[in-house]
């Protein structure tokens, strides 16, 4: 019977496994040396908010692995040799496996900042990050102030999670205006607004030279780049994006870029090890996907997909229209299909947008100006329908069909105030005076 | 969990001043439970009352008035009263007792006996009772003046914290409505207009109001004239056919958070408390038996009540104890044979042995009528099975399980474990509902936010991430699962039978291919 081990107990991991096990009566192994069980990683804020406990974050009880003979190690593989099928433990161990799935998903970046090993210099992505935040920032009196360093969706969460303690944030961007490369400015415009309006001390343009620290090693101050300014902190927390956590593989035979280089089957260069999940990278990016997509539902299709050909029944990482969601403070955003951001527009993509006057909604709808055929929706503070506007996509509608019909994909709570007439008109208007 | 719990965040001092407010109107109650004789009644009882109000208004809009609209969960893990910490059980412990003696020693409340006047806790709310109806307080006048209270004022509060939400104002006007007409306001008017009438909340329907059909209540709606008769007959029909149509159309949620006085409270003052209920697979084993087996024994009960005082010739009433027992039989059956035929797949296999469980229980009562035994239609005297309902589910399971453990089991272990009224509709609501809560495609990142505020311990992730939609019995409709969703993946909605139950492999936002592949088969 095959022996099936996955390294990395995150959504991709365990999405794969629980297909396999549907599928198959292989043995299946999952290793972490994170967490004895799975647990949703973009909901370790809400532990530091005090929304939930850290064993509410995990979606299944603890008997389930067992039940459906899933085995869990705890362990940390130093090494992988491809030749013999065995992974080495940092502590000596070893394990066969018959087919290996690397699937260790990602670490925050640090780029070399003086200082950045100092304590209370922390990511925010694995649980040990979030104890580690629980130590340094107990309460406002124990950290004075937090300095942020990187304008993405992990550092907006991460102030919003100080914020919930009154610990003052000071969130430094290096862009211009919060998560411009993604969003179109009116958008990133309305969140910019949002954060400030939360009491956030929101810096654009702003780089970080250096992180000081006291004698006894714990930070106590942060320098501006631009200004030399200093400014006070107790935690800084480094969320400017992060990279595939594949360190461990450096010695191996495995074929490695930024990522482990994977087919468009998620097999790499050696046979019978694969990777999954925000650790692969694909040799070709696929449509207008990036090689590395660092998304959760990313690792979960690509978990669905794998397990398929791990049971013998081989099928292509093939996935559909892209799809993504996010929450910044108190404004939900979703997207259907591509919104570009100023970078990387495409030459025919023209935007309409629509906003709200209480700032906290909007909508970005991306067309082509030549044919007028739909590419996609942004939405903040509007629930849309991820059904509708799949079908959309797949339909290849027309802008001017979207507009009118956007009624049918709305998903707000009932008896919400809706704003679709409002929306029609505005478009309407902007094709006259066009 | 390695992670130590952190303080909760220090409260603001106006709100420590508004719980200062309130403690003290609060303290003029215990004052007077312990025979403080105050000189005004009216004046102290307004004073009271007034202070616990202004206490949680002012609280409320210190706490959510000055942030922006959004989600309020922030601490409600670290502070004690909301995570089973000291002061969750001590609030637990008093909210326990004070059930106790409510419903078993009301005497220790001030209840007069034998024509005496009240006295104690019961005698300050004399004058407000003399207001309404004209009559001095009894232990569940207190009772409903406090309920009704607790169910404004901190409405009022949730009204605020769910300010950008519509879904929740509205359904919040809705109980506050219903508790202060339906529940208090309009009986006590009754009573004025005609005093015979036995006191009816409308809205609240057999078998939650299990005592509408003892003798004496159909009696003294009897005796009423047509007043009376058009009162038990709403009765009737409001089981029978105002709450299908509505549950049809609207789920269960059209009474259990919209109407409902047990929800009203649990969704007004147990807020705080909806995250303690367990969401264990073993927790739902528990309250599938548990709450089947109390409509069973409320549908025996009342069936035997009944037959009781039925007669046996029908030329003194066309009901007779035959024709009675005919009529329970033939709907029973008429509803177990509905859905054997039409929704057998749709039952797991503990559903099928409870519903063959159930017929089974009707099978021995047509058994029993008609070998011959009278008095004891189920060996035990009705009589008997009407005062163990009373106690057991009526008293203790309802009020000092049911609310008094709020901070221990949730806000809504009665609803969830106990409440015959919810089985049913929730039966329906399983069976044959448009209502669902609709998962958005693929967006759900297993956060677990709306399990967490589950107060039914539904473990809404588990269908989430599925992709599949939320048609459960149990589901209220309360809506914080859809609100607090950072994602926008919930939805509750009435839509099409079809589809409505959807479970999915593979979900939306990949191959499409590996979708009709996997989803179809």
């Amino acid at each position: 019977m095959d022996h099936i081990v996955i390294i990395g107990n995150g959504i991709s991991g365990v999405t794969l496994a629980r297909h396999i096990r549907k599928l198959s009566d292989k043995k299946i192994t999952i290793i972490s040396a994170e967490t004895d069980y799975f647990f949703s990683r973009t909901a370790l804020m809400y532990v530091y908010m005090g929304h939930m406990k850290f064993e509410h974050t995990q979606p299944y009880e603890n008997w389930f692995w067992k039940k459906n003979r899933i085995e869990l190690k705890k362990g940390y593989v130093k090494n992988v040799c491809t030749k013999s099928k065995t992974l080495h433990f940092d502590k000596g161990e070893t394990m066969p496996y018959d087919k290996l799935i690397i699937a260790t998903g990602s670490k925050p970046n640090k780029f070399g900042w003086p200082g950045q090993e100092s304590n209370g210099v922390m990511g925010m992505y694995h649980k040990q990050d979030l104890e580690n935040l629980e130590k340094h920032a107990p309460n406002k009196d124990v950290c004075k102030r937090a300095v942020i360093v990187g304008g993405g969706l992990i550092g907006i969460e991460l102030a919003e999670m100080l914020n919930s303690r009154k610990i003052p944030v000071t969130f430094l961007v290096r862009e211009d205006s919060f998560w411009n490369g993604v969003l179109p400015e009116g958008e990133s415009e309305m969140i910019n607004r949002h954060i400030k309006n939360h009491h956030i001390d929101l810096r654009l343009s702003t780089n970080l030279k250096e992180i000081k620290s006291d004698e006894n090693g714990n930070v106590k101050s942060i320098i501006i780049e631009e200004t030399g300014e200093e400014i006070a902190c107790n935690v800084v927390g480094l969320t400017a994006g992060v990279t595939p956590n594949i360190d461990f593989l450096k010695d191996s035979e495995i074929e490695l870029g930024r990522g482990v280089k994977v087919n468009r089957f998620l097999e790499t260069n050696i046979k019978d090890v694969y990777a999954i999940g925000d650790c692969a990278e694909q040799h070709e990016a696929i449509g207008n996907r990036r090689p590395i997509e660092a998304v959760w539902y990313t690792g979960r299709m690509m978990g669905e997909t794998l397990a398929q050909t791990i049971c013998g029944n081989k099928i292509e990482y093939k996935p559909g229209h892209w799809f993504n969601s996010a929450k910044f403070l108190d404004i939900e955003y979703q997207t259907y299909g591509w919104v570009f951001g100023v970078r990387g527009r495409p030459e025919y993509e023209k935007h309409f947008h629509w906003k709200h006057s209480d700032d906290t909604k909007c909508i970005t709808v991306a067309y082509n100006k030549d044919t007028n055929e739909f590419l996609g929706i942004n939405t903040f503070g509007i629930r849309m329908r991820h059904e509708t506007f799949d079908k959309w996509l797949t339909e290849k509608r027309n802008v001017d069909y979207v507009i009118n019909h956007l009624s049918e994909a709305n998903f707000d709570p009932e008896f919400y105030s809706k704003f679709e007439n409002d929306i029609l008109s505005t478009y309407n208007n902007q094709l006259q005076t066009a | 969990m390695s992670l130590a719990k952190p303080d909760a965040v220090d409260i603001s001092n106006k709100q420590k001043i508004a719980l200062a407010v309130g403690v003290i109107g609060l303290f003029v109650l215990v004052l007077a439970l312990f025979n403080t004789n105050f000189p005004n009644k009216a004046v102290f009882l307004s004073l009271s009352l007034g202070l616990i109000i202004v206490g949680i208004v002012v609280y409320a809009r210190d706490a959510y008035l000055n942030k922006l609209e959004g989600i309020k969960n922030d601490g409600v893990w670290f502070k004690s009263i909301s995570s089973r910490g000291i002061w969750g059980w001590i609030v637990g412990i008093i909210l326990t007792t004070f059930y106790i003696v409510l419903y078993f020693f009301p005497k220790y409340l001030g209840l007069g006996s034998d024509g005496e006047a009240n006295s104690g806790l019961i005698g300050l709310f004399d004058p407000l009772s003399q207001l309404l109806s004209g009559r001095n307080a009894s232990q569940w006048f207190v009772y409903g003046t406090l309920y009704t209270v607790a169910i404004l004022a901190f409405g009022y509060k949730f009204m605020l914290k769910y300010r950008h939400n519509r879904y929740q104002q509205l359904r919040t006007v809705s109980v506050m409505f219903f508790q202060l007409g339906f529940a208090f306001l309009i009986p006590e008017f009754m009573y004025v207009m005609n005093n015979d009438l036995p006191y009816y909340d409308l809205k609240s329907m057999w078998p939650l109001n299990y005592y509408i059909f003892d003798e004496w209540s159909v009696n003294g709606f009897l005796s009423n004239g047509n007043i009376g008769l058009a009162l038990i007959l709403f009765g009737i029909i409001s089981i029978f056919v105002i709450s299908p149509i509505l549950t049809y159309k609207y789920g269960k949620r059209w009474y259990c958070s919209w109407v409902c006085g047990c929800g009203g409270l649990a969704e007004t003052a147990g807020d705080s408390f909806r995250q303690l209920s367990s969401k264990k697979m073993s927790a739902w084993k528990i309250e599938r038996w548990l709450i089947h087996t109390v409509l069973v024994f409320s549908v025996l009960m009342t069936t035997a009540v009944i037959y009781t005082y039925l007669g046996y010739d029908k030329n003194d009433f066309w009901l007779t104890r035959d024709v009675f027992i005919a009529l329970v039989i033939g709907f029973l059956t008429l509803v177990f044979a509905a859905v054997m035929f039409f929704k057998r797949q749709e039952l797991g296999k503990d559903a099928k042995y409870g519903a063959i469980g159930f017929f089974v229980a009707i099978t021995v009562l047509l058994v029993m009528h008609f070998t011959g035994t009278t008095e004891n239609l189920f060996y035990v005297k009705a009589s008997v099975l009407r005062s163990s309902y009373g106690i057991y589910i009526g008293s203790i399971f309802s009020g000092v399980i049911g609310t008094g453990f709020y901070p221990i089991l949730g806000n809504r272990s009665w609803c969830r474990f106990g409440c015959p009224m919810a089985a049913v509709l929730g039966f329906q609501q399983r069976m044959f509902s448009k209502f669902r809560i609709t998962t958005n495609g693929g967006q759900c990142i297993s956060c677990g936010n709306c399990s967490n505020s589950c107060e039914m311990g539904i473990d809404v992730r588990a269908y989430a991430q599925k992709g599949e939609n939320i048609v459960r019995s149990s589901c209220v409709g309360c809506g914080v699962c859809s609100a607090v969703c950072p994602r926008g993946v919930l939805k509750l909605e009435n839509d099409s039978m079809e589809g409505r139950i959807n479970p999915t492999e593979i979900l939306l936002g990949n191959d499409v291919d590996l979708m009709d592949l996997v989803n179809k088969k």
